[in-house]
C-alpha cells in the first residue's frame, strides 16, 4: 500500500512534468494546427540556460530561472517566425518536417556547444522530505506539484477569462472568422508560442531537478511523451492536456514499479498506440467530422 | 490569382520533353554507377573506405526509395523506417545464423533476406492497421511509436543478443561478396517502384495523396492501397536490413531508432519526395561525402547541416519562385534546351 502511494506520489510529479509540455503542444496545434516537434527540444534548451547561467556565469538561481524562460520564448517566438509562418498555407506534411528539422537542428546545436557528455543541474532549492504514515515525499515532487497546479489554474484562468484568451478560442475555433473579427492570427500564434515556450522552461526547471542530469537529447524523450499525453487527452483541449500528461505520468510509474523499467517506454507507447486506434479523438477531444 | 508568366523565347517551360523517358535515365545512371564501382572493386583499384560504404549506400538507397513509396507517393510520414529495417535485420540474420552451417551463401543469403523482408512486412501490416484510421501528424507520431516498440522489444529479447547486440560474425560479409545482392535488391527495388508509379496501383495510391475523399468516391479502395503501400515498404526495408546485418560484425537494436528514421527521411525530402532518381542521388551524395572526405569538421557538422537542409528545402519548396526556377533548371529541361540549341544551330546551318 505504502509502495502504491509512493509510486502514484511520483507519478504525480512526473505527469505534472508531462502536462506542462503537453500544455504547449496542445496550445499550438489547437491554433496553428501544426505539431511543434521541436518543442520537447525548447526544454533542453531552457535546462542549458539555467546550467551556463547559475554554473558557469554564477548567478543567483533565481537569475538562471527568468534567463531560461526568457531565453525560451525568444526562441520559441523566433522559430515560429523563421520556420513555420513562411509555411502557413503549405500543406501539413511540409511543415511536419519543417518541424523535425528545427528539432534536429536545436539538437545538433546543442551538441556542438554543449558537448555530448551529461551536465549536472544545479540545486536550485533546497527542501526537506516530508514523511507521512510511511510515505515519503521529496521536496521537488512537492513543489512541482504546487507549481504546476497555480500554472494550469491561471492558464485556464487566462484562456476564459482574458481579451487576449478570447482571441485564442477564437482562432483555434476558425481562423478565417477571427480574422474578418479584426483579430491578428499572426500575432495571436506569436503569443500561443510565446507561452508554450514560457511553459516549457518550467517544465525544464522541474525535470532538471527531479533528473539531474542533462544532455543535449534530453528533450526529445519528455517531448514525445509529453505529446503523446496531448493526444491522450485530446490534442487541442487544454483539460486534455493536464489529464493526458498526469495520467501518462503514473501510468509510467506504475510499469516501472510492477512491471519493469526496461519497458516502460513501450508501455507508454503502446497506450498510445491503443488510445489512437480506439479513440482518435483522445479523452476529452472534440469529434471533428470531415468537411467535403 | 497572378498568370504564370510564360516566356515563350525560351523552350524550357513548356511540354514535355522528349526523347528518352525519365525511367530510362534513372535505371542507365543506376547501371553506369554500379558497373563504374564493379571494376573498380573487383579490379581491386578501390580504396577501402569506399570499399566499405559500398554495402551501406546500397542499403541506404532501397531505404529511401522504399520510403519514398510511403512518403512521397501515399503522402503520410512514416517515422519508423528504422523500426522495419531492424525486424528485417535481426531476423534475417537469425535465418542466417541458423543455417550457416546447411546452406552456401547464394542460397542463404535470399532465403534470409526473404524472411527478413517477409517479418518486417508482417510488422508493417500491424503498423499499418491503426494508420487506416489516422492520417498526418497522428499517424506519423504513431509510426515513430511503433519504432521505438521495437526498438524496446528486440532490445529486451535473448534470442536477438539482448543490449550487447546480436554477434553476426559467422555470418559477416565483405564487401566484394554482399555487392551482388545489394545491387539485385537496388535493381528490385527501383523496379517495383517505377512500375509502380506507372501503374493504375501508383495511379490509385497517388490520387489518395492528392484527395482521398476524391479518391474514395471514384472507387478506390484506400484501405487496401495504404495497407499495401505500408507492407512494401516495410519488405523492402526489411530485405535491406537483413543484407545490412550481414555487412556488420555486431548488430544493437538500439541504434536503429527514430534519428535513423529522419536520417533516411531526410534522404526522400532532399531528393525530392516521389521521385526515385532524386532519393539515389541524394543517398550517394549523403552518405558518401562526409564518410569519403573523413575531416573531421564535416562529420562535427554534418547532422546540424542536415537539419539546416531540411528546413530550407522545406520552406523554398513553399516558395512559388522557387518551384518556377526548379521547374525551369530540371536536369531533363536543361539537356533538352541544349540538345534543342544544338538542332537549331544545325538547322539553321542547313538553310
Amino acid at each position: 500500500m505504502v509502495k502504491l502511494i509512493q509510486t502514484l506520489i511520483s507519478g504525480l510529479s512526473l505527469g505534472s512534468i508531462y502536462a506542462l509540455i503537453a500544455l504547449g503542444y496542445t496550445m499550438v496545434y489547437g491554433i496553428a494546427k501544426m505539431l511543434n516537434f521541436a518543442h520537447g527540444d525548447i526544454i533542453m534548451v531552457g535546462a542549458y540556460a539555467v546550467i551556463t547561467t547559475v554554473l558557469t556565469a554564477n548567478f543567483p538561481p533565481l537569475v538562471g530561472i527568468l534567463v531560461s524562460i526568457l531565453v525560451c520564448v525568444v526562441l520559441g517566438v523566433t522559430i515560429e517566425f523563421l520556420a513555420y509562418r513562411p509555411l502557413r498555407q503549405a500543406p501539413p506534411l511540409s511543415v511536419l518536417i519543417t518541424a523535425i528539422g528545427v528539432s534536429y537542428f536545436l539538437q545538433n546545436l546543442a551538441l556542438l556547444i554543449f558537448g555530448s557528455e551529461q551536465k549536472a543541474f544545479p540545486t536550485i532549492i533546497k527542501l526537506p522530505t516530508i514523511e507521512a504514515a510511511g510515505v515519503y515525499i521529496d521536496g521537488i515532487t512537492l513543489i512541482t506539484l504546487v507549481v504546476t497546479a497555480a500554472i494550469m489554474v491561471g492558464l485556464t484562468l487566462f484562456i476564459n477569462k482574458t481579451r487576449m484568451g478570447k482571441a485564442m478560442r477564437a482562432v483555434s475555433e476558425d481562423k478565417g472568422a477571427a480574422e474578418l473579427m479584426g483579430i491578428s492570427v499572426n500575432h495571436t500564434i506569436t503569443i500561443t508560442f510565446a507561452i508554450g515556450s514560457a511553459l516549457a522552461a518550467v517544465a525544464a526547471l522541474f525535470y532538471g531537478m527531479s533528473y539531474i542530469y542533462i544532455r543535449p537529447t534530453t528533450g526529445s524523450m519528455p517531448g514525445i511523451k509529453a505529446f503523446t499525453a496531448a493526444v491522450f487527452g485530446g490534442i487541442g483541449s487544454i483539460p486534455g492536456a493536464m489529464l493526458g500528461g498526469i495520467l501518462m505520468g503514473v501510468i509510467e510509474q506504475l510499469s516501472k514499479t510492477y512491471i519493469s523499467t526496461l519497458w516502460s517506454d513501450a508501455i507508454v507507447f503502446g497506450v498510445l498506440v491503443l488510445v489512437l486506434v480506439v479513440k482518435p479523438t483522445g479523452l476529452l477531444g472534440k469529434k471533428i467530422s470531415e468537411k467535403v | 490569382m497572378k498568370m504564370k508568366k510564360k516566356n515563350p523565347a525560351s523552350p524550357l517551360m513548356e511540354g514535355k520533353r522528349r526523347g528518352i523517358s525519365s525511367n530510362a535515365v534513372t535505371l542507365l545512371m543506376v547501371v553506369v554507377i554500379y558497373a563504374v564501382v564493379c571494376y573498380l572493386l573487383y579490379s581491386g583499384n578501390m580504396s577501402r573506405q569506399v570499399t566499405n560504404m559500398l554495402v551501406s549506400i546500397s542499403c541506404y538507397i532501397v531505404l529511401a526509395v522504399s520510403l519514398n513509396l510511403v512518403v512521397g507517393l501515399l503522402g503520410e510520414l512514416s517515422l519508423g523506417h528504422a523500426g522495419f529495417m531492424s525486424v528485417g535485420l535481426f531476423t534475417g540474420c537469425l535465418v542466417s545464423l541458423a543455417t550457416v552451417d546447411v546452406l552456401p551463401l547464394p542460397v542463404r543469403l535470399p532465403v534470409s533476406m526473404i524472411v527478413g523482408g517477409l517479418a518486417a512486412a508482417v510488422v508493417g501490416l500491424v503498423v499499418g492497421l491503426p494508420a487506416l484510421r489516422l492520417k498526418g501528424d497522428y499517424l506519423a507520431i504513431v509510426t515513430l511509436g511503433c519504432g521505438e516498440i521495437i526498438k524496446t522489444v528486440i532490445t529486451n529479447l535473448d534470442v536477438t543478443g539482448g543490449a550487447k547486440g546480436l554477434n553476426t560474425t559467422p555470418i559477416y560479409g565483405n564487401a566484394k561478396t554482399l555487392l551482388p545482392y545489394s545491387i539485385v535488391l537496388v535493381f528490385l527495388v527501383i523496379i517495383v517502384m517505377m512500375n509502380l508509379k506507372s501503374s493504375r496501383h501508383g495511379r490509385a495510391i497517388m490520387a489518395i495523396r492528392d484527395n482521398r475523399i476524391a479518391a474514395e468516391s471514384n472507387g478506390v479502395d484506400i484501405t487496401y492501397y495504404k495497407l499495401m503501400v505500408f507492407i512494401l515498404a516495410a519488405f523492402f526495408a526489411g530485405m535491406a536490413g537483413t543484407i545490412y546485418g550481414h555487412s556488420l560484425s555486431n548488430n544493437k537494436a538500439a541504434s536503429f531508432d527514430y534519428n535513423m528514421s529522419i536520417e533516411i527521411l531526410v534522404l526522400v525530402v532532399l531528393g525530392g519526395m516521389g521521385s526515385i532518381r532524386g532519393s539515389i542521388i541524394a543517398t550517394i551524395i549523403l552518405r558518401a561525402l562526409p564518410e569519403a572526405l573523413r575531416v573531421d569538421w564535416v562529420s562535427d557538422y554534418r547532422m546540424l547541416a542536415y537539419s539546416v537542409l531540411l528546413i530550407v528545402i522545406m520552406l523554398l519548396n513553399a516558395s512559388p519562385k522557387f518551384a518556377d526556377l526548379k521547374g525551369r533548371w530540371s536536369i531533363g529541361n536543361v539537356i533538352y534546351f541544349v540538345a534543342n540549341q544544338k538542332k537549331q544551330k544545325e538547322a539553321a546551318h542547313r538553310d
